[in-house]
């Protein structure tokens, strides 16, 4: 999960990382109560969760109070690539002298970290890393010892710092280490990391995201979820502990195991270039053990989706015979009575799939149709959404 | 021949009395799979009793290696604990840990692997094999089964399946169960895992039974692109691929942590056309995949 600028602040505050005052506000009064708690200048910045908000005009230097209440009008409600702003952050202005760079991520390929560090800050760093790449130091960090001060001092000597700064940069990278750490960080970003012309070191921004895996031992990261971006459909999915992702489709996905469901969204994309161009609406992963209840929930949180035309249920029995997954549907169908609309193609294969069959044809529900295949259960629920548009 | 596993591998179940740990215990020894006993510290002294089987319960992992000889690990614990168990493995030296656990912290992936790399025996080899973590497991039909893939949708045969996903594995197996496989191995789709694309495809190379190779990717990183380096370097026999997520959105999590595309890196198209630049059939669905590779296996 990526957080927002001021939760990556609070949290840097928390762990030692020197930040300035910043304060959070969702209206125009709110701001202006921040800037003047603040005092003297401060920086109205959009809080939203994609890069370039500067260049779209979400991001304003005001001199008083007045001023940030006037760019805070301006700013909230802004559109920036999709995002809508509905939070500003109320920053005290900096006395910047030079702007650094400093990050620390999960390297997926060499399955380690990588800490990357340049005192060239303040630009693009995809930018830096192409144009300039020999002004980014990029120094591996290994998992099981992470950023002692040796390793601090490493990253600042390949950054290129003199030797004034270099300790009180490297100073300022272990408490970051502390935060991609404790919070179960995959990405700790500063950019930029600044010295003040009183010759602090400061992270005047922040990048964090943390793993959702490890909120177990991090029950403050419950908090740091952004409910007003939660699609309503998501949120209802989430509190069933399923794991599904709305999309801008007529054919409603319910399967078990990620890769099958990715894949079936897949072969009814294809299926629906045959028919009108439908498209799948979700991603619903029922997990391994797709009893009735969990198969209710999921058919519960697709039909309650308008844009959902038709159903395409693809289970693949393994540790759950098809026998099992069948009762389940048939007990969703009964449980759910009148809410369950729309026409459902059901497709199993897999452990005891004659016995499966056998039971959904048995009930023979007028909305359920059995598919022999994937392929032609993705084709058939695209026609009845095509048919149904 | 298979890879990884076979009929003499002895398999201690970390996690033995826990609800998973039961379920599938009980699904290995109906496979054919030599389970010698399990692991859980507050349970050593006891039995676990599978109807005939009765299996001694460890307090560590060292001391049931020592008592066993076992020289395989399954690990059934929750997340919580998953490092700890892990880690008390690679300790031990068992030469091949398969983590079943779903939801563990990548940093504790990356923290148990970092140790896995750095246990190496006289000839520089890492001593730990990992396969997972967020894994199905792997099967060598007719022989040993440790994971959670159904038993009985395929048989013993010529071809060597990797894959990224569970589910879809078992999708693959089944629609290929008349030619069967040597070892079916799912690699788990978290970001960090032990075995990978590359370590397989390496292995079924070297496996005179193995005769053809599918291989499953899906969308989020790059470990596809490696593996289709690999296999223009160093892969005769002919692989055919298939690439979960062609029309899955931009940064959303599709289910496995891996699963998420951010920029263009990562694509589905992308691992597609990296695949098929180093010759490797690459099909549309699961059929179309499987079709691919009857073709290929008919003109060997």
């Amino acid at each position: 999960m990526d957080l927002f600028e001021y939760q990556a602040r609070d949290m840097f505050e928390a762990h030692g990382v020197p930040v300035l005052a910043g304060i959070v506000a969702h209206t125009p009064e709110e701001a202006r109560a921040a800037a003047e708690k603040i005092g003297g200048v401060t920086v109205v910045k959009a809080q939203v969760k994609v890069g370039g908000r500067g260049k779209a005009g979400g991001v304003k230097v005001a001199k008083n109070a007045d001023e940030a209440f006037a760019y805070a009008t301006d700013i909230l409600g802004m559109d920036i690539k999709g995002h809508t702003v509905n939070t500003v952050m109320i920053a005290q202005g900096a006395d910047i002298a030079e702007e650094f760079y400093f990050s620390v991520l999960l390297d997926r390929a060499n399955r380690n970290y990588l800490a990357m560090c340049s005192v060239e800050g303040g630009v693009e760093i995809e930018v830096l890393a192409v144009e300039r790449p020999e002004a980014l130091a990029r120094v591996a960090v290994d998992p099981a010892v992470g950023i002692d001060a040796a390793k601090a001092d490493e990253i600042v000597a390949a950054a290129g710092f003199n030797a004034e700064l270099a300790p009180k940069v490297a100073a300022v990278i272990i408490k970051l280490w502390d935060v991609f750490k404790n919070e179960d960080a995959t990405l700790v970003e500063v950019n930029p990391l600044v010295r003040t012309g009183a010759g602090d070191i400061v992270a005047l921004d922040g990048k964090v995201s943390i793993d959702e895996n490890a909120e177990f031992r991090n029950p403050h990261h419950a908090a740091l979820e952004d409910a007003a971006a939660a699609d309503p459909l998501e949120a209802k999915a989430k509190a069933a502990n399923l794991n599904y992702v709305k999309l801008d489709g007529e054919v409603g996905v319910i399967g078990n195991g990620a890769g099958l469901v990715m894949s079936t969204l897949d072969v009814v994309a294809y299926a629906g270039e045959n028919h009108g161009n439908v498209k799948p609406a979700n991603f619903l992963d029922i997990g391994g053990g797709a009893s009735a209840e969990v198969m209710a929930a999921g058919l519960d949180v697709i039909l309650n989706d308008p844009q959902v035309k038709s159903v395409f249920v693809n289970v693949f029995g393994g540790i759950t015979a098809c026998d099992a997954v069948a009762k389940g549907i048939v007990g969703a169908l009964a449980e759910l009575g009148s809410a369950a609309n729309k026409p459902l193609v059901v497709r199993l294969d897999g452990n005891n799939v004659e016995e499966g069959r056998r039971i959904l044809n048995e009930a023979n529900h007028p909305l359920v149709t059995l598919a022999a295949t994937m392929d032609e259960g993705a084709d058939k629920a695209a026609e009845l959404a095509n048919a149904a548009k | 021949m298979s890879i990884f596993l076979n009929k003499d591998s002895k398999v201690i179940v970390q996690g033995i009395t826990g609800g998973e740990g039961t379920k599938h215990t009980a699904l290995m020894l109906k496979a054919g799979t030599q389970i010698v006993g399990g692991v859980n510290a507050r349970k050593a002294g006891t039995k676990v009793v599978h109807g005939e089987v009765e299996l001694p319960v460890f307090g560590t992992v060292a001391e049931a290696v020592a008592e066993t000889g076992a020289d395989v690990s399954i690990v059934f614990v929750p997340p919580a604990f998953t490092k700890d168990a892990v880690v008390e493995a690679i300790e031990a030296g068992v030469p091949l840990v398969v983590v079943i656990t779903e939801g563990v912290p990548v940093q504790d992936s990356a923290e148990f692997w970092a140790l896995a790399q750095s246990k190496v025996d006289a000839d520089g080899n890492q001593v730990t094999r990992i396969i997972g973590p967020n894994c199905p497991g792997i099967i060598t039909p007719g022989e040993a089964l440790v994971g959670i893939t159904p038993n009985n949708i395929t048989q013993k045969g010529p071809i060597g399946l990797v894959s990224k996903s569970g589910t879809l594995t078992y999708q693959m197996m089944f629609e290929l169960r008349d030619l069967g496989f040597s070892t079916a191995i799912g690699i788990g789709g978290d970001p960090v895992i032990g075995t990978t694309h590359i370590d397989a495809l390496a292995a079924f190379e070297a496996d005179p039974e193995t005769l053809a190779i599918v291989m499953i990717g899906e969308i989020g990183g790059d470990a596809e692109e490696r593996a289709a380096e690999y296999i223009k370097a160093h892969v005769t026999k002919p692989v055919v691929g298939y690439v979960a997520g062609f029309t899955a959105p931009e940064g959303k999590t599709m289910g496995h942590a891996g699963a998420i595309v951010s920029g263009s890196a990562g694509t589905a198209q992308a691992k597609k056309e990296a695949l098929e630049a180093a010759g490797v059939k690459v099909g549309k669905t699961p059929s179309e995949t499987a079709t691919l590779l009857r073709e290929v296996y008919a003109a060997l």
